[in-house]
């Protein structure tokens, strides 16, 4: 009866000492944010000093409208927007075509053609950023929102993705789709995507997130704001000579960038985190 | 299956064609291009040295011999040994930590997982803040805990370095913490069952069942922690501009430094050619000593 005791006092310390790390943890990783989002409302006529950095007296929104009229946010919204919309549609074509051609058929040289495509998991394009630097300026697209896009048309990651999900369709379904007198753009739309749309959202939310949040390929790759992407902007933005210290104003210049993606995150959060399991485990 | 094998032996190539080529294009043509390049001296700030000229392994010979590139070098170890086993522990911690049905759990997940979701440079914007000497809130943590050191963590030589792996593990570690957390989920009920019929107790339960079983995650995890370590700089931009005396840049930092600033096209192809040998030679030895059948 006694060690029974003794054990079940046991555990229960033990999940109490769990939950005081759990949370101390917790704590200790969302306080950067946090601090922020405290920060951006905090008026600029109160600087901040040792042991006072979190809430002034009082709150106000000033340092986003000024953020937003000393750089041209409104345009690296739509740079950002545009992009990272020119990737995601032309990146879920490619792979769809390319998916389906290596789980559907067989043909000459497929093994060597699949791993061709692979090398392009293998060689991160951050590291290509030389070469392709002088590509895009070859091609004539230096300094455009196509320059930002374009290494990323054909993703070997969303090919492989996408072979695997079509590769688990059960074949009967595919032969009763091939008696049906399906084309093989129908095969795609009525066999393969349907079950497979799980794989498609994962990758793209995943694609999303990565071209949202990239900096160094458009930081070198565009020269104009006509052009630059949010996270481009926002380092141009907290080097500005009158920017200084202001940490009120660059909190609040860091969370807009941040923010559109991160609100959709909170909402959909689930959905995001199963996503960068299901694309990174599959 | 048949029929649609028969529709015409040219559809797959024309399907495949339009991935292959941005491969080709973006991918391919890149490694190709530097390392031909990486045998030609070319500078183009330098008005003779616009035209390249045949140097054969001159860039690959200078960079070795240069203290500043060995300095580079080292700096990256230290990066990645610094980065990814902390991350790596941190997310197993974490996992373990939110793999429980406790009511207000999903709080812990997104307090750990958040990073992941912002731009680099928005998480390093908020780390300059807390790096700040005198009221950042890092030191101001620190002098709490009886820290005299100095605070100018981004400034300081001997501590640049360290204050860009800081934030590469408070962004990264939530993001291994997920892969984990799929692991332990997927794990057989079947064997606790077991080891709690044995008297196992939890620490040995952790240490000889649930670790040995998700092996094959943390290579996964190690992979890809290897690789964002190596393509990841974004922080250093904000941060300490690879700085100071090129105390926290590097590999990926230095050749844009060589490319953008220096104009030094034979040494960024050269660095770009050792880049991509090291990511290969990594990426290969992971295929042989995994025992994986079907990637």
């Amino acid at each position: 009866m006694d060690s029974i005791k003794i054990r079940k006092t046991l555990k229960n310390v033990g999940s109490w000492i769990t939950n005081l790390l759990a949370t101390i943890l917790a704590l200790l990783w969302s306080v950067p944010v946090i601090w922020a989002i405290i920060a951006s409302f905090r008026p600029a006529n109160d600087p901040m000093s040792r042991g006072d950095v979190w809430f002034s007296t009082t709150l106000t929104f000033e340092n986003y409208t000024r953020a937003w009229s000393l750089a041209p946010f409104g345009q690296y919204y739509i740079n950002t927007i545009v992009v990272v919309l020119i990737i995601l549609v032309v990146q879920l074509i490619t792979i769809v075509l390319a998916g389906f051609a290596f789980a559907n058929y067989e043909f000459f040289g497929k093994g060597w053609i699949f791993f061709f495509v692979l090398l392009q998991m293998m060689i991160p394009t951050s590291a290509l950023l030389a070469p392709n630097f002088s590509t895009i300026r070859t091609l004539g697209l230096f300094d455009t929102r196509l320059a930002i896009a374009i290494p990323y048309f054909g993703s070997a990651f969303g090919t492989f993705l996408m072979r695997q999900a079509f590769m688990s369709v059960p074949k009967d379904l595919v032969d009763a789709g091939v008696i049906d007198g399906c084309s093989w753009w129908q095969l795609i739309l009525n066999v393969y995507l349907p079950p497979s749309i799980p794989s498609l959202i994962a990758f793209g939310l995943s694609s999303a997130t990565w071209h949202w949040n990239e900096f160094l390929w458009p930081l070198i790759i565009t020269n104009s704001d006509k052009s630059r992407p949010l996270t481009a902007g926002l380092v141009r933005f907290t080097q500005l000579g009158e920017i200084g210290a202001q940490w009120s104003l660059l909190t609040a210049a860091t969370l807009m960038v941040a923010a559109p993606l991160f609100i959709t995150f909170l909402i959909f959060q689930r959905r995001f985190i199963q996503s960068f399991v299901h694309s990174g485990l599959k | 299956m048949l029929a649609s094998r028969k529709s015409s032996k040219a559809l797959p190539y024309i399907l495949i064609f339009p991935t292959a080529v941005f491969v080709a294009l973006f991918t391919a043509w890149p490694v190709l291009l530097s390392i031909y390049q990486s045998f030609f001296l070319q500078r183009m700030n330098i008005a003779k040295f616009r035209e390249p000229t045949y140097v054969g392994l001159g860039n690959y010979i200078d960079l070795f011999t240069d203290p500043y590139f060995i300095e580079v070098i080292k700096n990256t170890l230290v990066y990645i040994l610094g980065t990814v086993p902390i991350s790596i522990i941190l997310g197993f911690l974490f996992a373990l930590l939110v793999n429980r049905k406790v009511r207000g759990i999903g709080f812990f997940r997104l307090a750990f997982f958040h990073p992941m979701v912002l731009p680099m440079v928005s998480a390093a914007t908020i780390w300059l803040f807390f790096f700040t000497p005198d009221y950042g809130l890092f030191n101001s943590t620190l002098r709490l805990l009886g820290y005299t050191g100095p605070e100018n963590w981004t400034g300081n030589p001997n501590l640049a370095l360290l204050s860009v792996v800081i934030v590469a593990i408070w962004k990264n570690s939530g993001y291994y913490m997920v892969f984990y957390l799929a692991g332990l989920q997927n794990l057989p009920n079947d064997v606790y069952e077991a080891a709690a019929l044995d008297g196992a107790n939890g620490w040995q339960t952790l240490w000889r069942i649930t670790f040995p079983l998700l092996r094959r995650t943390t290579l996964f995890i190690t992979i890809v922690a290897f690789i964002d370590s190596f393509r990841t700089v974004d922080h250093i931009f904000v941060l300490t501009s690879g700085g100071p005396s090129r105390a926290s840049t590097v590999l990926l930092f230095e050749l844009w430094l060589e490319r953008f600033e220096y104009q030094d096209i034979g040494a960024s192809a050269a660095i770009t050619v050792i880049f991509v040998v090291v990511l290969l030679a990594f990426t290969v030895t992971n295929f042989i000593t995994s025992d994986r059948k079907e990637a």
